[in-house]
């Protein structure tokens, strides 16, 4: 991944007044009844204004922290401040002003997409009945149902499903929207659509708290990430601070890869290795280019010289010491 | 389109207001159980009881005077002199089981079938609240209970006004009451075999709170309600039986003497409250400390 991560310009204090974070969680700890630990002595801040990133591996407790944040869950010991005031405690302040999609969507079936959201905005106390079906609509209008609003939902795709999902949670202006793995089921042009819709959402001030197990899909939209693996956070900042605390390679394009290899051992860099047309090795500790000037005169056939930016994978990698795939 | 700017800060106006709003769930509620398929086929099958009494005394009276007596639900021998009876015979018929097992199926199905489903989540978040949401569930569940009834007492009265001669009738003590009061009679035990329906709501609704799998919940108060009204019967446990949910079901048989005799109606009522507030209480006390993880 050599492209850049799409921050926002400054979206910073667009939330606004939420002190220390919009959410924000201390030794926040849940342990299931057969004693497994799911979520251990979580400390975790999302900045007002964020697209944060929550990324882990399946099974690393992701779910069980987005549950616990929106009251679901009681945890076992911790807490959790959600908008300023604690959770489950405030659910009845803090839910209106949050939408939320979690471990995917759940839909009647019986019922048309339209009813569908009725439903869940008569389940909301806050929400104004005199102007639901102009909300309905919007949200419909919004993911891109409005045309098949009144087929039922047993009949919608699993990206319809998904989409149906995303427009439950924008039925009210939000604060905070919390979308536990909102691109799953969709193909790539519905991915690019929950994207721009995600940084549009954000460009008005929500905050937008994403899951993923999809690295590449963080680093496009998020400015924030925390890591988690086996229920324990790993790492939390901002996604360029992250990527960066990981070391870029120095990749050198080269016909000639034996003696491109042998002046790079020269030359002091460290972990040189050897593939097809490419040689790649720890980025060297002084300047590139004298690198390149001893390929050169050793002549090396050099046609491409560079430093590859360390991507949140390499990040994870090297906090994790595993592959990102792999099941806590 | 773009909504999220307007109430990006503070709590929705719409705070004061909320005593205007606490009513439509209930309304969503009813109107989504009433539009479920399965609600409806529970219906069907309620309706279709009396239809089937009312065309089987029919052939059997058919060439005879009146239906055999002995065996049968209470008051079947007077439906050929009096289609009205067939209300009385038809929820008789039907209370023991039919409108019980219906009961069992949507309140077993009110809490774990929204687990099953996962919409029980997303309701939560809404934030419906799980107070407001139980009692919502547990309202439905009882207006279910009268249309259950109402739709036996209805389908029985068509029948029975289509099949048989209607008129004044006699009550069980003998004495002679007009049609119209036994009209009324007929509306007043509708809506006590509705009320004795409530002890067995309030225990599907527990059940429910204590699993993700509607039907196991269904299953469960079913198996219940079946295994109560065998225990009922064993002489054995002769001591236990009058706090059996379905000890005093048929004592609306009583509004049919002339005085009624209230003894056994009011027993039944009681026993119905208890049950509503034991289990009721518990479902409430379960259901806010579950974790949902479905």
């Amino acid at each position: 991944m050599d492209q850049p991560s799409a921050t926002e310009p400054d979206p910073e204090g667009a939330g606004g007044g939420a002190g220390d974070g919009v959410i924000h969680t201390h030794a926040l700890t849940k342990r299931y009844r057969g004693g497994q630990l799911a979520v251990d002595g979580l400390d975790l801040t999302v900045p007002a204004g964020s697209v944060f990133g929550f990324l882990g591996p399946n099974g690393s407790g992701k779910t069980t922290t987005i549950r616990m944040l929106m009251g679901l869950i009681e945890p076992t010991s911790g807490s959790a401040r959600v908008l300023g005031h604690p959770m489950p405690r405030a659910s009845r302040t803090v839910l209106p002003q949050v939408g939320a999609l979690i471990e995917g969507p759940a839909l009647y079936g019986f019922l048309s997409g339209r009813d569908n959201l009725i439903r869940y905005d008569a389940a909301d106390p806050t929400a104004d009945p005199r102007t639901r079906g102009t909300r309905v609509a919007a949200a419909l209008d919004r993911v891109g149902l409005a045309a098949a609003a009144g087929k039922k939902a047993k009949a919608y795709s699993l990206g319809m499903k998904q989409r149906l999902g995303l427009a439950a949670a924008l039925l009210q202006p939000r604060r905070l929207l919390v979308l536990d793995e909102p691109t799953n089921g969709l193909d790539p042009q519905g991915m690019r659509e929950i994207r721009s819709l995600v940084r549009e959402l954000a460009s008005d001030g929500t905050t937008v708290f994403l899951s993923s197990h999809l690295l590449d899909e963080i680093e496009q939209v998020c400015t924030h990430a925390a890591v988690m693996a086996q229920g324990r956070l790993i790492t939390q900042g901002s996604v360029s601070d992250l990527a960066g605390g990981a070391r870029g390679r120095l990749v050198v394009t080269t016909p000639d890869t034996a003696d491109a290899a042998r002046v790079l051992k020269e030359q002091g860099v460290g972990d040189v290795v050897i593939a097809e047309n490419r040689v790649t090795s720890d980025p060297p500790e002084g300047e590139p280019a004298a690198i390149n000037a001893a390929l050169v005169t050793a002549g090396v056939r050099v046609r491409g010289f560079g430093v590859e930016r360390a991507s949140l994978e390499d990040a994870f990698v090297a906090l994790t010491g595993e592959g990102f795939d792999v099941a806590g | 389109m773009s909504q999220v700017e307007a109430g990006a800060l503070g709590p929705q106006p719409a705070r004061s207001r909320r005593t205007t709003f606490r009513a439509t769930l209930f309304r969503n509620e009813l109107l989504t159980t009433f539009r479920r398929w399965r609600t409806l086929a529970l219906l069907a099958v309620l309706a279709a009881v009396p239809i089937l009494v009312g065309i089987a005394v029919k052939i059997e009276t058919g060439d005879g005077d009146s239906a055999g007596g002995g065996g049968g639900p209470a008051f079947i021998s007077q439906i050929t002199n009096n289609g009205l009876f067939l209300v009385f015979t038809a929820l008789a018929a039907t209370l023991p089981f039919f409108l019980p097992m219906s009961i069992g199926v949507i309140a077993g199905d009110a809490i774990a079938g929204e687990a099953n489903a996962g919409t029980l989540r997303y309701l939560l978040v809404a934030p419906a609240g799980r107070t407001r949401l139980l009692l919502t569930k547990y309202t439905t569940v009882m207006a279910f209970c009268l249309v259950a009834t109402l739709v036996v007492a209805l389908s029985a009265l068509a029948v029975g006004a289509i099949l048989f001669p209607l008129g004044d009738l006699t009550t069980i003590s003998g004495t002679r009451i007009t049609f119209a009061e036994g009209l009324g009679r007929a509306l007043l035990i509708a809506l006590v075999v509705a009320a004795s329906l409530t002890g067995v709501a309030a225990l599907g609704l527990f059940v429910s709170t204590l699993t993700n799998s509607g039907i196991a919940a269904m299953a469960t108060t079913v198996g219940l309600l079946i295994t109560v009204q065998i225990l009922d019967q064993i002489p054995q446990l002769h001591a236990l039986q009058p706090y059996f949910f379905s000890h005093y079901w048929l004592s609306f048989a009583d509004l049919m003497r002339e005085p009624v005799y209230w003894d056994d109606l009011v027993k039944n009522l009681g026993l119905q409250a208890l049950y509503a507030a034991v289990f009721g209480s518990a479902a409430w006390a379960r259901f806010m400390a579950k974790d949902i993880t479905a």
